[in-house]
């Protein structure tokens, strides 16, 4: 890193276009040395190709913007860039005809490792997978693919994490270990930037930033992207709140109505309008209306809402 | 309860049809194969192959003499019959294969002749390809008893033998008893080496793409050349092994002759299979999936194996077929092949040959950088 950096990743304005479609619309993304951070937004969005223009593997519009990873220019160093950055891609993307070993010493020799066999074991014994060394990988469960592919990109010593999805189709115990190492790693002093779905990962992050359609919407920390969208949430417990949910989204100043389980939420970002509207639809003392905490799901389904699908206008 | 139901089989057979229209390649083969078929099949192969190239060296400037020579240029077989003076020039014509066939007429031909005493023409071929010139062989046998009976009526009808007036003797050359083996056999070496090289190398790169494991590889500081360079040289070795196991059967078992340097053949076959290689490298680049990759190299291998002569005589098709063959390295390694396998050529007659090769290495290697891409955009 360059003396007096603080940002693993700067980067401002970053345009990608395929073809007439405009993926990733002005892309500015600060994160921090040893910071973890999330990177949310809905299937679709423009994640994938933005960790790809920041790692080397895509190369942005050029006059679009400009920036740095680690210290390195994102348009013309990208091949410092690529040897410090670990990059872990959605789907699996090591060879599944090759054992976990092979697998490891591959990825070892791409990098120009030079005590190779050392790192391997070393790999190996973190993984716990030293007496399964020699079974092809394509025979591992989904989260022991996800927990090798973690330490292949672990494997060079990277300075920062691109995660890109990394616990998709994974049980909920190695998601939490998973976690587990992503903290244990980022104490360390490695920065992460982690894409996901999930917002208990969110929640896990240092800070978050939420792309919908190409469009940075929101950042900050949990707390001040929930608090930033000044959301209020009503929980509604009661009989039939099918048909009260149906009610409640033709009345103004209802944003979002979400089942859970045996109660409704009820979300919007009027507070005068929200009361009038649930005064007229559940007055009935059979209802039980409560203020509750807008929490981080609220917050991204009410943006993903408010933000407009560019590719459906094209 | 769940007996065959039409309209679920419609909606299969309307689901594939759908499938087949996306798959823009597939399409573009299912239409391209059978116009391709008819085209080379209808028009450019024949098994009687005309027009062939030969060169007179005549001693003897009588008018029976350009009589005879007028006679073959007539009989459609022969073409651009060549006047040349010295032996050692016919000798280099039909050895870099410029001719087909170098006829010799003797000095005393027509005194002979005018005695009826059947004056020999030695006809030499280039049997390096039996099936290109057994026919045109037969139609010399029928001039020489034919060409002159004009000539040779009133006055000197008496001179005229009823067997035939001339006596022509046939010499095959480099492969007197017209064994198809010889020709077959070293053919095989380049369509051998044409489908293998293309194809595993088309297939090893858009398997990884494919896979998802090429993100990965560009992730890596690995550079393009390196994992290009670096996924060939298996397949360069296996075409090795290939040329050695059809070498050693070409000597073995089908005892087809070695005249020339093995180092020149191996150099030529190295030239080969590089432009082979780079063909396969770039229809990956071009390639979505291994499927496509395999069309592509299904495309261009037959025509590769119809025109260049591998299977039906090169000099047998139309000018635009030869045209199109000549593109193909394949025509060339054949040649080259049999050059140095049956008339021994050396490495400085082969040039003529080996240009059009690398050639086309050159202009698939440019095509092939502008699709290769460093990065997934």
């Amino acid at each position: 890193m360059n003396a007096g950096t603080e940002f693993a990743i700067d980067v401002r304005g970053l345009n990608k276009h395929f073809g007439p479609k405009h993926v990733v619309r002005d892309f500015s993304l600060q994160v921090r040395a040893g910071e973890i951070y999330g990177f949310l937004g809905p299937n679709g969005s423009g994640k994938t190709t933005s960790i790809r223009m920041i790692c080397g593997l895509l190369t942005p519009d050029p006059g679009s913007g400009s920036g740095t990873c680690l210290g390195y220019d994102v348009l013309r160093e990208t091949a410092a860039i690529k040897r410090e950055v670990g990059y872990m891609t959605q789907r699996f993307s090591l060879w599944e005809d090759l054992t976990i070993r092979e697998n490891l010493n591959f990825v070892a020799r791409m990098y120009g490792m030079k005590h190779r066999r050392e790192a391997v074991d070393g790999a190996l014994e973190r993984l716990g997978l030293q007496s399964r060394a020699n079974q092809l990988s394509g025979a591992l469960s989904g989260g022991w693919k996800q927990r090798l592919s973690l330490a292949a990109c672990l494997l060079h010593q990277p300075r920062l994490l691109l995660l890109d999805e990394p616990t998709a189709g994974v049980d909920p115990k190695a998601r939490r270990d998973f976690w587990e190492e992503i903290h244990a790693l980022a104490a360390d002093g490695l920065s992460v930037l982690v894409s996901t779905h999930y917002m208990d990962e969110a929640e896990r992050c240092h800070r978050l930033a939420y792309i919908a359609y190409g469009k940075l919407l929101a950042t900050g920390t949990a707390a001040e992207v929930v608090s930033s969208q000044k959301l209020h949430t009503y929980a509604v417990t009661g009989p039939n709140l099918a048909y009260l949910s149906t009610a409640l989204r033709a009345l103004p100043g209802v944003g979002q109505v979400t089942p859970f389980g045996n109660t409704l939420h009820v979300t919007g970002q009027d507070d005068s309008l929200l009361r009038d509207a649930l005064a007229a639809c559940a007055s009935d003392a059979a209802y039980r209306v409560e203020p509750i905490e807008s929490t981080l799901e609220d917050v991204f389904i009410s943006l993903m809402a408010g933000a407009t699908d560019n590719f459906v206008e094209q | 309860m769940n007996g065959f139901s039409l309209s679920r089989w419609f909606g299969i057979i309307g689901k594939e049809f759908i499938q087949l229209k996306r798959d823009r390649l597939t399409f573009g083969m299912i239409i391209g194969v059978p116009v391709m078929q008819l085209l080379l099949f209808g028009f450019a192969i024949n098994a009687d192959p005309k027009n062939l190239p030969a060169a007179v060296l005549s001693a003897d400037n009588s008018p029976y003499a350009r009589t005879f020579i007028r006679a073959m240029e007539n009989s459609g077989y022969f073409r651009g019959v060549v006047q040349v003076a010295r032996e050692d020039e016919a000798e280099d014509l039909i050895a870099h294969g410029q001719v087909q066939f170098v006829v010799n007429i003797p000095e005393n031909f027509s005194r002979l002749l005018v005695r009826g005493e059947q004056p020999q023409i030695l006809v030499e071929a280039d049997a390096t390809d039996p099936s290109a010139t057994n026919n045109a062989i037969g139609a010399l046998q029928v001039l020489a008893a034919t060409a002159l009976a004009r000539d040779l009526a009133g006055p000197l009808g008496a001179a005229s033998p009823s067997p035939a007036p001339i006596d022509l003797r046939v010499h095959r050359r480099y492969n007197p008893e017209g064994i198809s083996a010889y020709n077959i056999v070293p053919g095989l070496l380049g369509t051998i080496l044409t489908m293998t090289m293309i194809l595993m190398t088309g297939l090893a790169v858009t398997r990884e793409r494919e896979r998802g494991t090429f993100e990965n590889l560009l992730a890596t500081p690995a550079l393009p050349i390196e994992v290009l360079t670096g996924k060939i040289v298996p397949y360069i070795m296996i075409g090795l092994i290939q040329v050695g196991l059809i070498f050693l059967a070409s000597q073995f078992v089908f005892n087809v002759p070695m005249k020339g340097n093995p180092v020149v053949l191996f150099f030529v076959v190295l030239i080969f299979i590089a432009a082979n290689l780079t063909l396969g490298i770039t229809f990956s680049s071009i390639a979505r999936n291994q499927l496509q990759a395999m069309q592509m190299t299904f495309f261009f291998f037959l025509p590769s194996i119809l025109l260049s002569g591998f299977m039906f005589p090169y000099r047998g098709m139309p000018e635009w077929a030869q045209w199109l063959a000549s593109i193909l390295p394949l025509t060339h390694f054949l040649v080259l092949v049999r050059g140095i396998m049956l008339k021994g050529n050396e490495l400085h007659e082969l040039w003529p040959q080996i240009w059009p090769i690398l050639a086309f290495m050159l202009v698939v290697i440019l095509l092939g950088l502008r699709f290769y891409k460093r990065t997934l955009d």
